[in-house]
C-alpha cells in the first residue's frame, strides 16, 4: 500500500457545530491512517456537555510510532467549520500549522492569518447534498497535508460509508482533494 | 441459548478502528458472553448499547434491567444457569452492586463486571475520566473474598482483557472486574480481532458424572480448591445460599465451616495469582525510579518515561494490568536489585494504589494525582521524574 508522508506525530483538530460531520471526518481520517496507511493513529472527540450545541471537536494524532498521551494539545493542522470553532480553537494553532476554514462562515479578522479558504458547504449544495460537506473537507485536507494518502483515504470512506451513499462520497472527496491541488500556491 | 436464526457473526474478526466502549462489547461477544443484564450510564452506555444490538443477533440475550441491584443478580441468575455472563457499570451503579458481588463471590458464580471509571465520588462529573474505585474493586463487597480485575490501557486490551476475565472468571469461578476509565472508553485506535478459533476461551470445569448417576456435592473440590458446576435446570441437585455452606451447599453456621470456606474462596486467587495476574514492563532494567500506572494514566507515564530517557534519568514503567492480583512478587524483585531509590505512582484518584506500593517498600513512593476529570499529563509526570 502506498505510504504517507513519513513524519513526526501531526495532530489534527476539527471544529464545527452538530451536524456538519467532523466526527465522522476525524474517523475516516484516523482509520485511513492506521488501517491502511500502516500508521498509529488515535481519534476522540468532545463528549458531553461540551459537546452539546455550539463549538464541538473531533481530533486526530496519527504518528509512525504508538502514541502515548491520547488528546490533541497544540494542533498542526485545525480545520474550522464555522465563527465559533475558529474562535475558540485558532488560537492553539501550533506557530506555522495549517489552517483550513470554511470561508463562507468564518472571518479570519485582521490582520488575517494565513489560511486555506474552503467554500465547502457550497461545494457540497453543488454535488447535490449539504450531508458531504465533511467528505470535501477531509479531500482538502489530504490534498493539501498529504497526511494521509489518497488511497488510503478512499478506502477508508468505503468501508465506512453505506453503499447506496459511496458514489457521492467518492465524488465530495474528489473535489476537495482536486481543489487543495489546485490551490498548490496557497499559503504554507 | 436461543432458537433465533444467528444473522451476525459473533466474533468480528479483522482489523478495526475501533471505540474502547465497543471493542470491549466485541471482546465480550467473542469471549462467549450468553447473556448481558444490565442499566446504562455514562460513560459505559456505549457498551450496553453495542451488545443491546449485537448479542441477540448472534444468539445471546439482552435484558436492560429497573437498576443495577437488578443488573447484578441478573447476571448472577444467568451464570447459575450456565450462561457466560456480563455487565457494565460506571461507578454509581458499581457502588449499587456491591452487596451481590460478595453473593457471586459466596456462592462461587462466574461473571465478569465492566466498570468505567468517572469522575467519582457520587454522580461527580459523569462526562470525565476518573481512576477512584480501583480500591472499590478489591475491598467493596463486606468479607474476604477472592476476584481479579484488570485494567485496559487501549481500546485493543478492552478487547483482549473482556476476554480474558470471561475465561477468569469461569476458571476459577469468581466474579472479575474490568475496569475500565472514561479515556480509554471513548478513544478510538486500531482494534485487531482474531480469527474465532483463535480466541483463547477456558471454560468453567463440570461435573464429571451424569445428573442422578451419583450422589452430587455442589461445593465439593480438588486439589485446585475450584467446584465443579452443575448449572440450575440439568437435573443435578443443587442449592446455593450466601449463608456459610458446605460441600453440599446447605448452611452449615459453624465457624470451622466458615473458616475454612472463606479461606478456599481467597486462596482460589492467592495460589493461583501468577496464572491471573498480567503486567508489562518498560525500560526497568537500570531504573532508579520505578513509575507504577494503570489504565489511561499509564499512557501518560509511558511519554514521560521515553522523554526523561532522553534527558538521561534512569527511569521505567512497570504497567499493571491486572491491578488484582497486584504483583507484589515483582516489586519485591525490583527491590531485590538494589537499584532502585523510589517508586513514582500517577492515578487519576487521591492516592489509592500508591497505599499498596507504600506497604511493599520504604523507599519513597511519590504520588501524583488528580481528582477526576483529566487525566495526570506526560509534562505533570515528567516534572517528577527529572
Amino acid at each position: 500500500m502506498p505510504a504517507a508522508r513519513s513524519s513526526g506525530p501531526v495532530q489534527i483538530r476539527f471544529g464545527g457545530y452538530g451536524g456538519q460531520g467532523i466526527v465522522l471526518a476525524g474517523t475516516l481520517l484516523g482509520k485511513a491512517a492506521s488501517l491502511y496507511d500502516g500508521k498509529e493513529a488515535v481519534f476522540t472527540q468532545a463528549y458531553g456537555p461540551e459537546a452539546r450545541g455550539g463549538a464541538s471537536r473531533a481530533d486526530v494524532i496519527i504518528a509512525d510510532e504508538p502514541i502515548d498521551y491520547p488528546y490533541v494539545t497544540q494542533p498542526d493542522v485545525l480545520v474550522a467549520l464555522f465563527q465559533e470553532a475558529y474562535t475558540l480553537f485558532g488560537g492553539q494553532l501550533k506557530p506555522g500549522g495549517t489552517l483550513i476554514v470554511e470561508e463562507d462562515l468564518v472571518r479570519l479578522g485582521e490582520p488575517a492569518p494565513p489560511a486555506s479558504l474552503l467554500p465547502a458547504t457550497r461545494m457540497a449544495e453543488e454535488l447535490g447534498n449539504r450531508i458531504v460537506t465533511n467528505v470535501i473537507v477531509l479531500g482538502f485536507l489530504v490534498g493539501r497535508t498529504g497526511v494521509v494518502s489518497r488511497e488510503a483515504a478512499e478506502q477508508a470512506l468505503k468501508t465506512t460509508v453505506k453503499p447506496a451513499a459511496l458514489e457521492l462520497n467518492m465524488r465530495a472527496f474528489e473535489a476537495g482533494f482536486a481543489r487543495a491541488l489546485a490551490a498548490g500556491a496557497a499559503p504554507a | 441459548m436461543s432458537d433465533a436464526p444467528q444473522r451476525e457473526q459473533r466474533v468480528l474478526s479483522g482489523t478495526h478502528f475501533m471505540l474502547g466502549d465497543h471493542a470491549c462489547a466485541e471482546g465480550a461477544l467473542a469471549g462467549g458472553v450468553d447473556y448481558f443484564g444490565g442499566y446504562p450510564i455514562t460513560p459505559s452506555t456505549e457498551i450496553a448499547e453495542r451488545l443491546a444490538r449485537r448479542l441477540p443477533a448472534v444468539g445471546g440475550k439482552y435484558v436492560q434491567m429497573e437498576d443495577e441491584l437488578g443488573s447484578i443478580m441478573s447476571i448472577l441468575g444467568a451464570s447459575a444457569a450456565g450462561a457466560r455472563s456480563l455487565t457494565a457499570t460506571s461507578g454509581p451503579g458499581f457502588s449499587l452492586m456491591m452487596e451481590s458481588i460478595g453473593l457471586a463471590a459466596m456462592m462461587e458464580l462466574p461473571c465478569v463486571i465492566v466498570d468505567v471509571q468517572r469522575a467519582s465520588p457520587s454522580t461527580g462529573l459523569p462526562t470525565m475520566v476518573g481512576q477512584s474505585d480501583i480500591l472499590q474493586a478489591r475491598w467493596g463487597s463486606h468479607g474476604d473474598y477472592g476476584m481479579a480485575a484488570f485494567s485496559p490501557a487501549s481500546p485493543q486490551e478492552c478487547f483482549d482483557l473482556t476476554v480474558h476475565a470471561l475465561n477468569v472468571a469461569d476458571q476459577y469461578r469468581i466474579p472479575v472486574f474490568l475496569m475500565m476509565d472514561e479515556v480509554v472508553a471513548h478513544m478510538t485506535e486500531r482494534v485487531v480481532i482474531p480469527p474465532a478459533d483463535e480466541v483463547p476461551l477456558v471454560h468453567r470445569k463440570r461435573p464429571d458424572h451424569k445428573p442422578g448417576a451419583q450422589r452430587h456435592l455442589p461445593y465439593a473440590v480438588g486439589e485446585d480448591g475450584v467446584p465443579a458446576m452443575a448449572h440450575a435446570g440439568e437435573g443435578y441437585k443443587v442449592h446455593m445460599t450466601g449463608l456459610t455452606h458446605d460441600e453440599r451447599g446447605y448452611p452449615a453456621l459453624t465457624p470451622a465451616t466458615h473458616n475454612a470456606l472463606v479461606n478456599r474462596l481467597v486462596d482460589k486467587v492467592r495460589h493461583n495469582a501468577q496464572h491471573i495476574m498480567r503486567y508489562d514492563e518498560f525500560e526497568l532494567d537500570d531504573a532508579e525510579t520505578v513509575v507504577i500506572a494503570f489504565g489511561c494514566t499509564s499512557r501518560s507515564a509511558r511519554q514521560a518515561v521515553r522523554q526523561a530517557r532522553q534527558r538521561g534519568a534512569k527511569c521505567g514503567l512497570l504497567r499493571l494490568v491486572s491491578v488484582w492480583p497486584f504483583p507484589e512478587q515483582r516489586i519485591r524483585e525490583l527491590l531485590q536489585r538494589g537499584t532502585v531509590r523510589r517508586f513514582v505512582v500517577p492515578e487519576v484518584n487521591l492516592g489509592q494504589l500508591r497505599r499498596e506500593v507504600e506497604r511493599l517498600t520504604q523507599l519513597p513512593v511519590q504520588r501524583i494525582n488528580h481528582a477526576g476529570g483529566a487525566m495526570p499529563t506526560p509534562a505533570d509526570i515528567l516534572e517528577v521524574l527529572l
